[in-house]
């Protein structure tokens, strides 16, 4: 026995918050479409109920088992604007979200993934029917998660879904801005991702999958301490040989929860995960690296360098890289972005540059209640944009919080953190936005 | 199954003797063991093996009532943690 690698293994789940942040049964709702909404709502809640009953129960066992704390148990589904078209008998959705929730309450999962609309290249019958269905459905429930796609790679961006999504957003914040959380706009979805907001099943996927999503910035943080002044090249190094550790871990639980549910295994999400709890930031490695705060110059360098030497590492650790894999840098569940922002050294666009190099986008970013409609379409448009011509996903979910203005912040609760509202650029995209239509993909997606 | 067990605390009279006794109650073979004194405190790591119908949480459980009762924190985990970790 190697004693080092026992303690060091230990301290990694004890002290350096180490654990699994999620594992998400993705399933597949292709055979619940009927044309009567009630009949489909009623095959789906037989669906996910049947599929995932053991899904929290076996998380439990391998928790304990293990002593890997697993933080989420999630599920996500495929897109309801696929599965909801075929009813003919309603124009709302809500219906699907509630029988979405009332599964999940019943199974004593924390989230549900898939109220989602593709419509990255046009709308399909459902696709309207669902955005408009969002802030509805969202208020009526609470574990229910949402997304839309509007954009890719290989088709562009749909200008008229990034309005649409705009005042959607607009309307649900007005009934409650915390909801606003429960919603995020994608460029590039992918299909197997298991976080959320927006993790949904994709239609290329098996029926029912297994995916697992860790976590760990504190792990990494901590291995870099030792490595203090010491070039980059042994700091990504180092990144690697933890990221390799983490990962493993990924692996082993999602294999024996595949085991365990005689469930197939899909993919390990390699993501750095932040919470707000102390030492468990991203941010907090950057500035380990050598910047005083994030966002200082740099910092678009930095975040860089770890995100491939995060990939570098997990990716020989395990069978099959998915999901969204890359650090994340949502600002209020991140407690050294919240200070960033707070001090003034972080801001919108010095977090949209970031995003070209990591993964995800501008998350969990408050933002004043009087901007509208259109500078949230526009600031998403900028982000569908360095994903569409990156290759790589880009999302957005941000907060107005009516009646706040910078200075001020909101409170999410929990995991979720606190967000200081932040300054955005006062100046106006609606003409921008206003002309509508779809932006072509990009010349070098035409690869065949 | 093969299980890690790790005691950690400030060393006394008796923590050997009170773990390795729950050890043997609970039917639970003593495979490979070490201690030492890692920077004043007491670490004692034992691998264990479970026969096949033993039941790993309520194991755990007691294990960690007797770590309470001496004055040390006992951790149980499965051992194939530690092989994914830090073996290829």
């Amino acid at each position: 026995m190697e004693t080092k690698q026992i303690r060091d293994t230990i301290a990694m789940i004890d002290e350096q918050h180490l654990d699994i942040r999620t594992i998400t049964m993705g399933i597949s709702l292709l055979d619940c479409i009927d044309s009567d909404s009630h009949k489909a709502c009623e095959k789906i809640y037989d669906k996910i109920t049947r599929c995932a009953e053991n899904l929290v129960p076996v998380a439990e066992e391998l928790e304990n088992e293990y002593g890997v704390p697993i933080v989420n148990k999630r599920i996500t589904v495929t897109p309801i604007s696929l599965i909801a078209a075929a009813a003919t008998d309603t124009d709302s959705y809500v219906e699907y979200a509630v029988t979405m929730e009332r599964a999940a309450a019943s199974l004593g999962v924390d989230l549900i993934g898939g109220f989602s609309a593709l419509v990255q290249k046009g709308y399909q019958s459902g696709d309207r029917k669902l955005i408009a269905s969002i802030p509805d459905a969202l208020m009526a429930t609470s574990r229910v998660c949402s997304s839309v796609n509007v954009g890719s790679t290989k088709t562009g961006i749909n200008m008229d879904a990034v309005a649409e999504v705009g005042e959607m957003v607009k309307a649900l914040a007005d009934k409650s801005p915390l909801k606003c959380m429960n919603f995020v706009a994608f460029a590039n979805a992918v299909e197997d991702n298991p976080f959320m907001a927006g993790g949904f099943h994709g239609v290329g996927e098996a029926d029912c999958v297994i995916n697992v999503g860790i976590s760990g910035p504190g792990v990494v943080k901590r291995a870099l301490e030792k490595v203090r002044g010491k070039s980059f090249d042994i700091v990504s190094e180092t990144i690697k040989k933890t990221a390799f550790k983490v990962t493993r871990i990924g692996q082993l639980i999602g294999t024996q929860a595949s085991e365990r549910l005689n469930v197939p295994f899909g993919i390990v999400d390699l993501s750095l995960a932040p919470t707000p709890a102390p030492g468990d930031s991203v941010a907090e490695i950057l500035e380990e690296i050598g910047l005083e705060s994030v966002g200082a110059p740099g910092t678009t360098a930095g975040l860089a360098m770890l995100n491939d030497a995060v990939k570098k590492g997990g990716i020989m650790a395990c069978e099959h890289v998915g999901g969204l894999s890359g650090a994340f840098i949502p600002v209020s569940e991140d407690a050294g972005m919240i200070k960033a922002a707070e001090n003034g050294n972080l801001n919108i666009e010095k977090l949209e540059a970031m995003t070209a190099v990591c993964s995800v986008g501008l998350d969990m970013i408050a933002v004043p209640g009087k901007t509208t409609a259109s500078t949230i379409s526009a600031i998403l448009a900028d982000e569908a944009a360095i994903g569409v011509i990156n290759n790589k996903t880009t999302a957005i979910r941000v907060i107005p919080v009516p009646g706040k203005d910078v200075g001020e912040e909101i409170d999410f609760g929990g995991l979720f953190g606190r967000a200081p509202i932040m300054r955005v650029n006062q100046s106006s995209p609606a003409a921008f936005i206003g002309r509508g239509g779809h932006i072509p993909a990009p010349i070098h997606s035409f690869k065949n | 199954m093969k299980i890690i067990i790790t005691v950690v605390g400030n060393d006394k009279v008796g923590i050997v003797a009170a773990v390795s006794q729950k050890l043997s109650e609970l039917q639970v073979n003593i495979i490979d063991m070490s201690q030492t004194l890692m920077h004043g405190s007491f670490t004692m790591m034992l691998m264990g093996e479970l026969n096949a119908e033993a039941d790993f949480a309520s194991i755990k459980k007691e294990l960690s009532t007797v770590g309470e009762q001496i004055g040390v924190s006992i951790h149980v985990e499965n051992q194939e943690l530690f092989d994914a970790m830090q073996n290829i």
